[in-house]
This record gives C-alpha cells, sequence and structure tokens, in this order.
C-alpha cells in the first residue's frame, strides 16, 4: 500500500527527468552522417582568382577546417575573429567555402573583417552545400590528411569548441 | 539629440546588412507536370532542415527551395524516389525522413508507442483484478461487532424527534 502511494511520485521524477534533459538538447544540432566519410568532391573557383580552382584533392596530406560561410550571415560575424585568431595561431589552415553569396559581397565583407582563410571557394548556387548537408550557416568541417571527415561544428565556432574539441583532434591527427 | 541619430544610423546599417539576404531570384519551376508531382510527392515526407517542423514540400526556406530544385534535377536524370530519398539521407541523415527507417537507433522510436500501450495495458489489468478483489471483500458478511454497531445507530434515528 505504501509502495503504491510511490508511484505518481516515481512517475513524476521520472518524466521531470526527461523533460530536464531535453531542455537541454538543441534539436538543430542533427547528427551528420557525412561523419568519418569521405569529403564530397567539388571543383570550385577561388574568390580572388575565379580562374583558378580549388578541390579537396588539392589538400590531401594535411589537416583542414573548411568553414561554410556568407556576408549575409550575422553568425559568420560573430565567429570570424575566432577564426582570424586560429588561422594566425598557424596550428590549423582555415579554407573558407562562401555559400550563396556574392563574389563583391563576400571580397568587401572579408576586407572589412579580416581574411583568415588560406583559400576561400566560391558556391554560388548552393550545390556543394547540398553535398555537405549545409542547412546553417556558420557549418564547420574538420577533415584529416586523407580527406576524410572527423568533426563538424553546425552554427557558430566558439572558444570552447576550438579549445576543447577541434585543436586536440587537429594534434592528434597531425601526430 | 545624437542617440537619436545613432538609433537612425544603427537601424540604417541594420537595413543595409540585410539586402544581400533579401534580394533573391524567381524561383524555377518545374516544366514536367509529372516530374513535379513526383517531386512534391517526395517533398511532402521530408524534412526541411532549417525549419523543422515543416516538409520541404511546405517550406518557404532558401535551402528547401535549393532542394525542391535539386529533387528535381534528380527526377530529371532518371533516378528512383528510394533513389533520390538515399541521397539526401546520405548528405543529411535519416532525420531528413519523416518516416525514419527501422534501425536500432530508432528501434524506441518505433516501438515505443506501442510499448506504452502494452504497460498501460497490464497496469489497468492489475489494478481491475484488484478492484474486483476488493469489491468482493467487501460483500463479506458484518462481524457481530458491526451489527451491533448498525442496530444502536438505526434506533438512535428511531429515538430522535423532529424538533
Amino acid at each position: 500500500m505504501k509502495a503504491r502511494g510511490l508511484v505518481p511520485l516515481v512517475v513524476f521524477v521520472v518524466m521531470a527527468g526527461f523533460l530536464w534533459v531535453g531542455l537541454k538538447l538543441d534539436p538543430r544540432e542533427v547528427p551528420s552522417p557525412l561523419i568519418d566519410k569521405p569529403a564530397p568532391d567539388f571543383s570550385l573557383p577561388l574568390l580572388d582568382a575565379p580562374d583558378a580552382k580549388l578541390s579537396p584533392a588539392d589538400l590531401r596530406g594535411q589537416v583542414w577546417l573548411f568553414n561554410v560561410w556568407a556576408s549575409w550571415c550575422v553568425a559568420c560575424r560573430q565567429e570570424h575573429p575566432l577564426l582570424v585568431q586560429l588561422a594566425r595561431s598557424g596550428e590549423v589552415p582555415v579554407y573558407g567555402l562562401n555559400y550563396k553569396d556574392t563574389i563583391p559581397a563576400a571580397t568587401d565583407w572579408l576586407d572589412r573583417f579580416g581574411n583568415p582563410y588560406a583559400a576561400t571557394v566560391v558556391d554560388a548556387d548552393g550545390r556543394v552545400g547540398i553535398d555537405y548537408g549545409v542547412y546553417g550557416v556558420p557549418e564547420t568541417y574538420l577533415i584529416d590528411k586523407e580527406g576524410t571527415i572527423r568533426f563538424k561544428q553546425i552554427g557558430p565556432l566558439t572558444p570552447v569548441v576550438i579549445e576543447k574539441t577541434i585543436l586536440p583532434l587537429v594534434r592528434e591527427l597531425n601526430a | 539629440m545624437r542617440r537619436g541619430a545613432l538609433l537612425l544610423a544603427a537601424l540604417l546599417a541594420a537595413g543595409l546588412m540585410d539586402t544581400g539576404a533579401a534580394a533573391k531570384d524567381a524561383v524555377p519551376m518545374g516544366g514536367d507536370p509529372a516530374v513535379e508531382a513526383r517531386m512534391m510527392g517526395l517533398a511532402s515526407e521530408l524534412r526541411c532542415l532549417v525549419c523543422q517542423n515543416q516538409t520541404l514540400a511546405d517550406s518557404h526556406a532558401d535551402l528547401a527551395q535549393d532542394l525542391r530544385q535539386e529533387i528535381r534535377e534528380l527526377i530529371a536524370s532518371g533516378m528512383t524516389d528510394d533513389q533520390v530519398r538515399d541521397y539526401l539521407v546520405e548528405r543529411y541523415g535519416d532525420f531528413v525522413l519523416y518516416r525514419p527507417p527501422w534501425k536500432a537507433t530508432t528501434a524506441l522510436l518505433w516501438a515505443g508507442p506501442l510499448l506504452l500501450v502494452v504497460a498501460g495495458g497490464v497496469v489497468l489489468g492489475f489494478s481491475l483484478r484488484r478492484r474486483r478483489r476488493e469489491a468482493l471483500e467487501d460483500d463479506a458478511p458484518l462481524s457481530d461487532e458491526e451489527r451491533a454497531r448498525l442496530q444502536h445507530l438505526l434506533e438512535d434515528e428511531k429515538g430522535e424527534t423532529p424538533p
């Protein structure tokens, strides 16, 4: 009889537990099916030299970050100083994918806020974005020497993600 | 006055920042009604990643428009519906499917409602049985003590006079 009286309490605690955990889950963070898969191939023109092309195969043998950005993206501006700082540290080269943007706007944006990118490729119609499963800019991929995606950050990078996740992974992959 | 000017400048700047996103080309429409119908059929079972509670067919998000166009082209290139779905799952994961496949990670999702119904049935069965048992116990004849009390109460009522 006494134990039965506790049932509503137990049910309440269990439900409260689920809801509490649910509060902290971010439904926008969709696990990427691309982790541990080869980075999708592309051959895209460079932002500052539209005649030259870059593809992931050119970057074989190095660990690199691939940052999807656009001049119309407000959150990109928020993470931009972190990318500039990261590029300056020389720990890992950052390549940019300028997503559904215009060349003048993108160039102007980099002039204004600094250019952390070893190179930026232009994905004007968002096709390569679709191959990479981009659904919200900014997104950042960490790609290893064999061209495999090892980590994906959805949304702006934060100092914590860079220090605690990206840099340790970069060091591990470079070792 | 100065604050007003600053505010105005900030608002103007915010307005300017938005122009890039607001200027859009017209959305290309599918020419072939058959392709269009198949695309809409597929898109109505696929989730828009930007506005997660809408289907690709309903959503006006840029990405949804791009993906609808992509689906049109995939269909035009001769892919079957399953191949188109696989193409999107490869890029965005099972989450794009409104009907996720049955696998280890989705087992609880599919079986959950059934498990709840079964658990509810078991609880209901037990409590009904218990209630019946209690009802039977209540039908037991009165003990001597109870009989005496009843008698006493009935007599009390009889002796009472209306005020």
